[in-house]
This record gives C-alpha cells, structure tokens and sequence, in this order.
C-alpha cells in the first residue's frame, strides 16, 4: 500500500504537466466548491488542495535543481505564439514560499474564520482564497506579460471579496479604498504591457526582452517601463504609494491579513524584478534610468516613516502593517543594487519575512480569537494566561528585529554585506540604525504582554487551541531554522540571482 | 413599469428574439464575429429586461439566485474541465488537438474547433449568470428616502 502510493507520488512529481496542475487544480477546485456548497466538506476539501499544490511546488523546485529551468506549452502551442509557463530558480523559490504560507494558513484558519466570518459566507471564503493563491502562483510561474495582469487581476479581485468580508463596517470601506489604488496599478501595468506589445508585437517576457534590445522606439521603452513600474509600486504598497495597506490589513479577518500579509506585496515584487532583470535590462533600469537611486531614497525614508508609524499604533494589526510597508524597503535596498549578492539578499529576505510576518500575524489572530481584540491595552498581561502564543510573538518579534539565529538576520546580513561591498556605507549605517526602531515596536507589545497588570479582558481568556497554535508554532519554528540553515532559503535565492544576473547579461 | 402597455408588450415581443440572438452570437462565434462574453452578456440582458419591466421578483421566479449563483462555478468547471479532459486525453493542459474523434463527423464539431466550443460554453454560461448576479445585487438594495 505503502510502495504504492511512494510509487505513485514519484510518477506525479515527473508528471510534465506540473506548472499548470498548479495553477488548475486550485482554480478548478474553487467553482467546484461553490457548487457543493456544504460548509464542513468545503473546508476539508480546499485544505487537501492547499497541501497538494504545495507538494506541485516542491515536486518543482525539485526538478529545477536537479535539471535546471523547464517549460510547459498551453494548449501545445510553442513560444512566442501560445502561452508558456516557465519554472527556473527564481519563480520555483517563490511559489514555494507563497504556497507554502497558502498552506499553513488555511490549516490554522478554521477556528479563527469560524469566529470572525459569518456563517454562511464560509462556503465562499474558501473558494476566494483559493483563487487568491491561484493568481499568486500564476503571476509567479507564467512566461507570458499579459497572462501576469490576468492572475495580477484574479489575486487582487478576490482579496478585495476577502478583506470585505472583516467584521467592522469599517472593512468594506477598506476594501473599496484598496480597490481603487489596486486597480490603478494594475491599469498603469496593462498600460505598460500595452506599449510593449506596440513595440514587439509579442507578450512572451523572453521574445520581448529579444525585441526590445533591437528596437529604437526608447520613448515608447522609457514609458511602457515608467507605467509598470509605479503600478506595481502600487501593488507592492512601496512608500509612498503604500496608502492602502495599513486599512486593507487592519480591517480584514485576521486569516486573510496573514495570508495577504505574507505572499501578496513579494508576489508583486517579484513581478518587479521580472520586469527589470528579465524583460528589461538592470543597465536600462538602473544606469539610462537612475532607479537604483530613486528607489534607495524611497526604500529608506519608507522603513524610517513606515517604522516610525508602527512604533505609535495602538493597534497590533496596524501596528505590523507599517511594519510591512518598511520590510518592503529593505527588499527594495537589496534589489535595487543590481549586483548578486544583492538581488540574493532582496529574494531570501522576500522569503524570510513571509515566514516571519506570517507567524506574528498568526498570533495576532489567535489573539483575536481568545481576547476578542486586537487593541494592545486590551493584550496587557495576556502572558499569564496565553503563554504559549505569547512566545510564539516574542521569536516572531526577534525575527523582525533581526538577531542573529532567526531568519531576519540573514537576510539583513546578506543586505549589510552587499550594501558595504557596492560601498554604500551611508546606506548601511541607516539600515541598521533602522532595525533599532523595529526592537522600539516589537518591544512596545513584549512589554505590554509580558509586564503589565492583566487587563478585564485578559482575565477572561485562556490559550489559543492547538489546532491553531500548532500551525502557528510551524511557521515560527520555521524562522528559527532558516536562521540556522540555510541551504534552502539563502542558497536558492544565490542559485535565483544568479540565473537572473547572467540572463540579462550583468557580467560578474 | 409593468403598468406601461407599449413597455410591456414591446419587451414581451423582444425577449425570445434577445435569447435567441444571444444563442447565435455564443454558438455562431467561431464562424463569425462573437463568442462568450458577447453572448453571455447579450443573453443576461434578456433577464434583465424582464426584471426591469416586470419587477425583481419575477425575474427571480425565471432564474432564482441560488441557481444563478452556481452557474457562475459550473462555467469555469466546464472551462477548466476542458483542459483537465485534454490531459487525460494525453495532451497539454487545453490543447484541443486530443479531442479529435469520429462520431457523426460533420454534425459534432472536431478537435480545436470542438475545444473552443466548448470552453466558449462555459465562458458564456458564466457571464451570463455573473452579469445577472450583479443586476440582482444592485436592484436588491432598499432605497432609503
């Protein structure tokens, strides 16, 4: 039984058509579910999906090492006529990470969803996160420009269903709000691809990068990349374009902020470097353009104002939404230096702070759950009674921080190392003078939770349940161990880097 | 609107020949010009006329929400399922080419042609509903004085 089924995964994960299992299974899976309409077999059924499509993406990422770069052809149509899904390095490191958290989160949601979702909504909650993580993983594994609005679209028109569905009046408010900025990045990007597709007359990112370096329509160029770039600015709610977040995160169920809070803005950022690394060239974007600059001074009054921001908040939610928005610049720091250790340091921290900001707002969820708030006077002394996801907060908190033996101090090392190495000393000294304000947050909330008189509230909870804690216990463990080993974090993104660097021809 | 004879007896006379119009742009769209969305929404609006002329909840005697709604999924099953179905068939995801076959040659479409067939099926089938959905969602809304 046991050899059959070992037998069976083998034959599936040489299965050619991987990439768009991928891609299918979960969209196929989320209609289906509307159609069965029963609550329990719904949730059971997109768990099993949720798992599955993780195991595609190991299955991929494995075969990526092991071979190198593979493609799939829709419909049996060869580039650049049909549409091709391409998995090398970089995209498999992704979709791995999103897929994974797309995983853990829906194991830990059912207590939590079933607190802060109405009853009969639960049978379209799943389905919409599905179809969340499906246009997640397509803007990650597609070949094809346009087909990365399409799935750009699909993720971003079900998380607007999925943060509306927050339980104050205030969370469709901040759906709409995200509505609007969203599609208007996404607009400038259609605008983009558009332009392009006037230039080369082909979507396939390889064939357009080809035309595009023999074309000399450089206006056309200049503003096909202008548009693409601040839409997905927008997307990835870079300062100070990031008006949107701190609302969307704050006001929806505490399930869909993790979720969205760990994949959505590194989906979008990887659908930056795309642009810049593989359809563009870093010598356009960074020498005929001074973006490099331009996105230094962004990243960096970013972290110190969205920081600043967090240090105030009363609200935890809101407190590690600024949180994000800085975290943001740091991918944008290392990114920006165009060299490989940099581009490195950009992608593992992409990963790293999925797992870190995924697990804290897990336990602000659990929170949620037991105390019925997400106000910190109302967390005050939550540690006599909720120890557990009290420690889970304090190692999350670490791994924001960045001390060393967690997975935010590789990557922050990585970024200070390849900072000093380009000879960017200022820029250094700021970064770490930055991880200072993030010890000021982090501290605020230990503080409350750990020092304080336990407030009426806190009196009346007790622990998390395991269902949730487990999961949540998963993915901080999972900071810790990256922290230590890293030859599946840090080494992929080298091997990612890498790749992308010789394809757009940065000679090293 | 429904105390209008002309609205009434006008759009009585139109409805048939709206559905069947919308019928021919879905199934006439690899021929000529057309195809799902076009039919889908052609389609809808015979809904909803009927709606507008004769009251919201008529119009959700003909196509009750709850149906509506699941038609919006079984679209993109079928859509997808096509391309699950070229798999099995030993194909890539949607390559048509697998769905070659030999019954009533001539009659049933064949191979790509049978493929967008289908899979524009069930990109009508779902706009049809998603466009009724959203008539129904605004027109459901109390007017507050």
């Amino acid at each position: 039984m046991i050899e059959q089924l070992i037998q069976f995964l083998d034959v599936v994960s040489k299965s050619p058509h991987l990439p768009v299992l991928l891609i299918a299974i979960p969209l196929v899976a989320a209609p289906l579910l509307i159609l069965i309409g029963n609550r329990k077999l719904v949730q059971i059924l997109s768990l099993i999906v949720a798992w599955v499509v993780f195991g595609i993406s190991v299955a991929m990422l494995g075969r990526v090492l092991a071979t190198g770069a593979f493609e799939y052809q829709l419909g049996g149509w060869p580039s650049p006529y049909g549409i091709v899904y391409r998995v090398d390095h970089f995209n498999a490191f992704v979709m791995l990470f999103v897929s994974a958290l797309g995983a853990l989160v829906l194991t830990y949601s059912p207590p939590s969803v079933a607190a802060e979702i109405p009853r009969s909504k639960h049978y379209l909650f799943y389905p919409s996160y599905l179809l969340c993580m499906t246009g997640l993983l397509g803007m990650c594994v597609t070949g094809d420009l346009f087909n990365v609005f399409v799935f750009l679209e699909i993720s971003s028109l079900s998380s607007y269903a999925l943060i509306s569905l927050g339980k104050t009046r205030r969370a469709p408010l901040a759906s709409l709000q995200y509505l609007i900025l969203g599609t208007i990045g996404a607009t400038f990007f259609l605008l983009g691809i558009g332009l392009l597709y006037q230039i080369t007359g082909t979507l396939n990112m390889a064939d357009i990068a080809e035309k595009l370096a023999a074309s000399d329509a450089k206006r056309a160029e200049l503003v096909a990349f202008a548009f693409m770039t601040v839409g997905l600015f927008i997307k990835m709610a870079v300062f100070p374009l990031h008006t949107w977040l701190p609302n969307a995160y704050t006001y929806a169920p505490s399930v869909v902020t993790t979720f969205i809070a760990a994949t959505s803005t590194k989906v979008s950022v990887y659908a930056f470097v795309r642009m810049v690394y593989t359809i563009y060239t870093p010598k356009f974007a960074f020498e005929t353009l001074p973006l490099d600059r331009a996105m230094v001074v962004l990243a960096l009054i970013g972290i110190f104002v969205a920081s600043i921001a967090a240090i105030y908040q009363t609200n935890v939610k809101r407190l590690l939404a600024y949180s994000s928005v800085a975290q943001i610049g740091y991918m944008l720091l290392g990114i920006g230096l165009a060299t490989e250790a940099g581009v490195a340091a950009g992608v593992v921290h992409m990963f790293n702070h999925a797992f870190i900001k995924g697990g804290l707002f897990m336990v602000v969820g659990c929170f949620a759950l037991r105390i019925g708030s997400v106000r910190l006077e109302d967390w005050r002394g939550a540690a006599s009674v909720m120890p557990m996801t009290c420690f889970a907060w304090a190692v999350g908190g670490l791994g924001l921080i960045g001390v060393p033996m967690t997975a935010g101090f590789v990557s922050k090392w990585m970024l200070l190392t390849a900072t000093m190495d380009a000879g960017n000393l200022t820029v250094a000294m700021l970064m770490l003078i930055s991880s200072l304000l993030a010890v000021v947050y982090v501290w605020k909330v230990v503080e409350a939770i750990y020092f304080s008189e336990p407030s009426e509230k806190v009196k009346a909870a007790k622990e998390a349940p395991l269902t949730m804690l487990i999961p949540t216990y998963v993915v901080i463990g999972a900071t810790v161990v990256f922290g230590c080993w890293t030859v599946y974090s840090a080494e992929i993104a080298q091997l990612a880097a890498k790749a992308l660097l010789n394809a757009s021809g940065v000679v090293q | 609107m429904i105390d209008f004879p002309i609205i009434r007896v006008v759009s009585k006379f139109m409805i048939p020949y709206i559905l069947l119009f919308g019928l021919y742009v879905q199934f006439h769209g690899d021929f000529g010009p057309g195809g799902g969305f076009q039919a889908g929404v052609i389609f809808a609006s015979a809904i909803i006329l009927y709606g507008l002329v004769f009251g919201l909840p008529a119009a959700k005697s003909v196509a009750p929400e709850w149906f509506v709604e699941k038609l919006i999924a079984l679209g993109l099953v079928i859509y997808a399922g096509t391309g699950f179905t070229c798999i099995a068939l030993g194909g890539n995801f949607l390559d048509y080419d697998v769905l070659d076959h030999h019954v009533l040659p001539g009659f049933l479409p064949h191979g790509q042609h049978l493929g967008i067939f289908v899979v524009e099926l069930g990109v009508g089938i779902t706009v049809t509903s998603v466009m009724i959905v959203i008539y129904y969602a605004f027109s459901a809304r109390e007017r507050r004085a």
